[in-house]
């Protein structure tokens, strides 16, 4: 019937549900589906396992570098996909571990501690931007917040060669100013992403708390210290 | 079918067909009200309704397109199992929709965060100045002081807070035999800031004071300004008489605006006595805790610069210098000479 297809759209057409068994319908039964017209849909699908891959890895190495040259570019909002944070985040606690020398000292963040951290650290973040009047959706905030923590897991790393070296005074000086460097470029990494989308006037107050889990985080990879 | 113009015996359908009126062209120009459904409103549950009797109507649909297919050969029909496929499909996607539809509605209704919006509508420098106002006592306690109800600086200073106390817990190595650092840190703090206002709130409550919820949050939540202050200086410098001097200064003072601010409001004198004593006493204990608490000094630098293998922890009394630094300090001092 005719009516069934007009009633796919919602509560269209609801002024013939009623209809008389007397009244004739007449109508076209025909859907029109041409096979080309199936294949399109169904195009995303049928492609290549490496095709996908290979996509969805370019985006996120797409987000990766707006990071590194962090201008006032859109593209890092507009599609935003978690993929990179949690690239970001399992590799950031995955050498976080192993941090402390018995196993009964818990001196070192543990693995699930420091993906607590990050996210819930996120969420807050991005609750407290929208509380305040921001335009930025959840999951954009948190794509954000999650890229721009790039330049302390490199830091992590080379905080880990540089401890291979040896941890004396030099060492901890090199790691000082490193971890303070990546720390400044994240917070202003995201800052520029994330306060264009507040009032103009209230900018401090979003940056703050970005500035403090940055600095956790910080914090964290400089207290690192490895197990004998 | 009509039979004739005085039958009217053709109910079809429950509530009764149109035949009677439409068809067989009564006198009455009437649509016969009692004929009619009940639900002939537009609110959303009876939309909700006929669009549920619409997708009812489509399956049915589909199932006897599905019993036709059955019954014909394969090769001619193509056409209709796309068909089938295409109702099912559109099927499914009303479903989703509906379903779509309700989860949406209760998150809005449960998850809307923006019940807490008016509490946040803040700027940078009424947070500026209400932090440095957290130090300086009012003295007028006859009239009802101004307390803000806001909750964005409140909220920042128990993460500073937070913040602070990881950095002393990391530094004086303290061990946390079943839990994180973090968890701590963290338990330890929101702990304190929810659970000691809704302690004093319920105080209040009892003596009939004039403060709100949101308002003892705010009040206790700008008191840890001080606590911050004295901990991120008295962690780096692990010098006990200074802490007892930052102590009583800086948690008195705090201690001594969020009491004027209670007194202000309470009326009786042991009302008054009983409200400000607990939350002074609570509020400077708090601040002796965080300190003694946290900040463990284990004798050879036990800190980030080296691995530490050591023994897990006691508590022992130890004979501690003067005059320690934190070793970031000292780092610093090292390099610094030797320039």
């Amino acid at each position: 019937m005719a009516s069934a297809e007009e009633a796919s759209r919602p509560f269209a057409g609801l002024s013939d549900v009623s209809i008389s068994e007397d009244i004739p319908v007449e109508g076209d039964i025909s859907v029109p589906m041409s096979s080309s017209r199936r294949d399109d849909e169904f195009s995303t699908l049928d492609e290549p396992v490496k095709e996908t891959i290979l996509r969805d890895l370019r985006a996120v190495g797409n987000k990766f570098i707006h990071v590194l040259y962090p201008k006032r570019s859109s593209a890092l909002l507009r599609d935003w996909d978690l993929w990179g944070p949690l690239l970001l985040c399992v590799t950031l606690a995955l050498l976080l571990q192993g941090g402390a020398a018995d196993s009964d000292d818990q001196g070192g963040p543990q693995f699930a501690e420091v993906f607590v951290i990050i996210w819930f650290g996120s969420i807050i973040i991005t609750l407290n931007s929208k509380l305040l009047g921001g335009t930025i959706s959840f999951f954009q905030s948190l794509c954000v917040l999650g890229y721009c923590i790039m330049p302390l897991t490199a830091a992590m790393a080379v905080c880990r060669i540089v401890l291979v070296g040896g941890s004396g005074t030099v060492s901890f000086a090199v790691r000082l100013v490193v971890v303070t460097a990546s720390f400044g470029w994240s917070t202003f990494a995201s800052t520029a992403f994330l306060a264009d989308s507040q009032p103009p006037n209230r900018k401090a107050l979003v940056v703050y708390p970005v500035f403090l889990f940055y600095f956790v985080i910080g914090w964290m990879i400089l207290t690192f210290s490895p197990s004998q | 079918m009509s039979s004739g113009s005085g039958n009217r015996n053709t109910n079809t359908e429950p509530w009764g067909s149109f035949d009677d009126n439409l068809i067989q062209g009564s006198s009455s120009a009437v649509v016969d009200m009692e004929n009619m459904d009940d639900t002939s409103g537009s609110s959303f549950e009876d939309m909700g309704e006929m669009h549920q009797r619409m997708k009812e109507e489509e399956e049915v649909s589909a199932e006897a397109a599905a019993t036709e297919d059955d019954t014909v050969e394969d090769g001619e029909f193509l056409g209709m199992k796309g068909i089938k496929g295409q109702l099912g499909r559109q099927v499914a996607d009303e479903v989703w929709q509906a379903g779509k539809r309700q989860a949406s509605k209760a998150f809005n209704l449960y998850a809307n965060i923006d019940i807490l919006r008016p509490y946040f509508d803040v700027e940078p420098a009424q947070v500026r100045s209400r932090l440095m106002e957290s130090m300086i006592p009012v003295r007028m306690i006859n009239f009802p002081q101004k307390i803000a109800g806001e909750l964005y600086g409140p909220l920042m200073l128990v993460f500073t807070l937070v913040a602070i106390l990881l950095h002393g817990m990391k530094t004086s190595g303290t061990v946390i035999r079943e839990g994180t650092l973090m968890g701590t840190a963290i338990g330890t703090c929101f702990g304190y800031w929810l659970g000691v206002s809704s302690f004093i709130y319920f105080l209040a409550y009892l003596v009939n004071a004039q403060i709100t919820m949101l308002q003892m949050l705010s009040l206790l939540g700008y008191g840890l300004f001080g606590h911050c202050v004295v901990l991120l200086v008295t962690y780096n410098i692990h010098f006990h008489f200074l802490f007892y001097i930052l102590w009583l200064l800086f948690g008195g003072l705090s201690t001594l605006r969020m009491v004027a601010a209670l007194l202000s409001r309470t009326v009786g004198q042991t009302p008054r006595l009983l409200l400000c004593g607990t939350l002074s006493v609570l509020h400077m204990l708090f601040l002796l805790y965080l300190h003694f608490a946290y900040h463990k000094i284990v004798e050879g630098l036990l800190d980030s610069l080296e691995g530490p293998n050591l023994a897990p922890m006691q508590r022992v009394a130890r004979d501690v210098p003067e005059l320690t630094f934190n070793v970031t300090m000292r780092t610093l001092g090292t390099l610094m000479r030797a320039h």
